[in-house]
């Protein structure tokens, strides 16, 4: 249940960033996560429904952008998309991979009043 | 969360980014400064920055006082603990070690060290499935591991949760044993990727399961092509001298004897 630290980062964030904007609410917050972030959406969205309570993201609504896993086979030099870090190269079956994309985990934009 | 660390909750470790407008003074240039409205506001924040940022911070201490700190994640009972033990008490006095124990519940682990001479903290981390850098920290704080020490790690017992929580280790260290599934690698992706050594503990056992080191070594490489693999039992102590001798030569100090 990593995911509850990963949502307490999030209000930590968001919180200094509304503060920062002389803000007194958060209406929207925007998310970027990577489908090789390690991150399981499920227990995500039940950390993420206790954990905001009484936080300025209570109300706030969330969009999030999922980012696909991209690879480059470093033998082939060809891009490809994974879903998993252990996807072989669609061409040599090889697995000396260079991630490009998926490990994303950020707070990107938040729309504050 | 603490203050004497800079990572309170009410941020006073904050991060600024270009194109975002959270300096106070700037505001009052502004003759709205009363009532902004609604407004859009740029992050572009790594979630995990505040535990990066302290883990660079461990890395710096650790750098500084040439400790090689080394991060041990499993599954519960692979056999870290008993590793461990084996370890400090066959490279006593040519290492100087130092330990911090992760766990939710008990000193049992931190007892057992203990008992091996070795200088040992535990962390109980309550309810939480992982150590991460603020802990560490803390615990470094209060046991002040010597110089050109070696500093083990052992995290809470989980293949999924340490994985992303850097903790400033040098080298991160997971161990399976022969009693899980070879198919342990593929199960639990992130923990493979990230990791620097795998052990693969018990492996007097491997005449009573089915477990097949060259599948488990396959799996592994898939995920990790450049990850060295030992095998070791630390019942009849057969592979400890490959660990020890892949341990002194991450060591950058001079040894002791």
């Amino acid at each position: 249940m990593h995911e509850l630290s990963i949502v307490m980062s999030i209000i930590e964030i968001a919180t200094t960033q509304m503060e920062g904007a002389d803000a007194s609410e958060i209406e929207e917050i925007e998310l970027e996560i990577g489908a090789l972030s390690g991150v399981e959406e499920n227990s995500f969205e039940f950390a993420w429904k206790q954990a905001v309570r009484n936080t300025p993201l209570q109300n706030a609504v969330r969009k999030i952008n999922h980012i696909e896993g991209l690879a480059t086979c470093l033998d082939c030099m060809i891009d490809f998309s994974i879903t998993q870090l252990y996807d072989a190269c669609p061409v040599c079956g090889g697995h000396f991979l260079n991630i490009k994309k998926g490990k994303e985990l950020k707070v990107k934009s938040l729309v504050v009043n | 969360m603490c203050a004497t660390c800079g990572c309170s909750a009410d941020g006073s470790v904050t991060m600024h980014i270009p194109g975002q407008e959270n300096n106070q003074d700037h505001n009052h240039g502004h003759d709205h400064s009363h009532s902004h409205g609604k407004r859009i506001v740029d992050v572009e924040q790594d979630i995990l920055q505040q535990n990066n940022l302290l883990a660079e911070r461990n890395k710096g201490y650790f750098d500084a006082k040439n400790i090689l700190a080394l991060n041990l994640v499993s599954s519960p009972g692979s056999g870290k603990t008993t590793l461990l033990e084996k370890t400090l008490t066959d490279l006593k006095g040519q290492l100087t070690f130092a330990v911090i124990e992760g766990d939710q519940q008990t000193t049992n682990d931190a007892d057992r060290i203990h008992a091996t001479g070795t200088k040992v903290t535990q962390i109980n981390t309550g309810k939480g499935c992982h150590l991460d850098a603020h802990m560490v920290l803390h615990a470094i704080q209060g046991m002040k591991p010597k110089n050109d020490s070696v500093l083990f790690i052992e995290n809470v017992g989980n293949l999924v949760c340490p994985a992303m929580f850097d903790l400033g280790e040098k080298e991160r260290v997971v161990i399976i044993s022969v009693t899980e599934g070879d198919d342990k690698p593929l199960k639990y992706p992130d923990m493979f990727f990230t990791s620097t050594l795998c052990i693969i503990n018990k492996i007097d056992l491997l005449p009573y399961v089915p477990f097949s080191i060259e599948k488990v070594k396959e799996n592994a490489k898939k995920i990790n092509r450049n990850l060295p693999i030992i095998e070791v039992s630390c019942t009849t102590g057969a592979g400890l001298q490959e660990w020890y001798d892949w341990l002194k030569s991450k060591v950058l100090a001079p040894e002791l004897v």
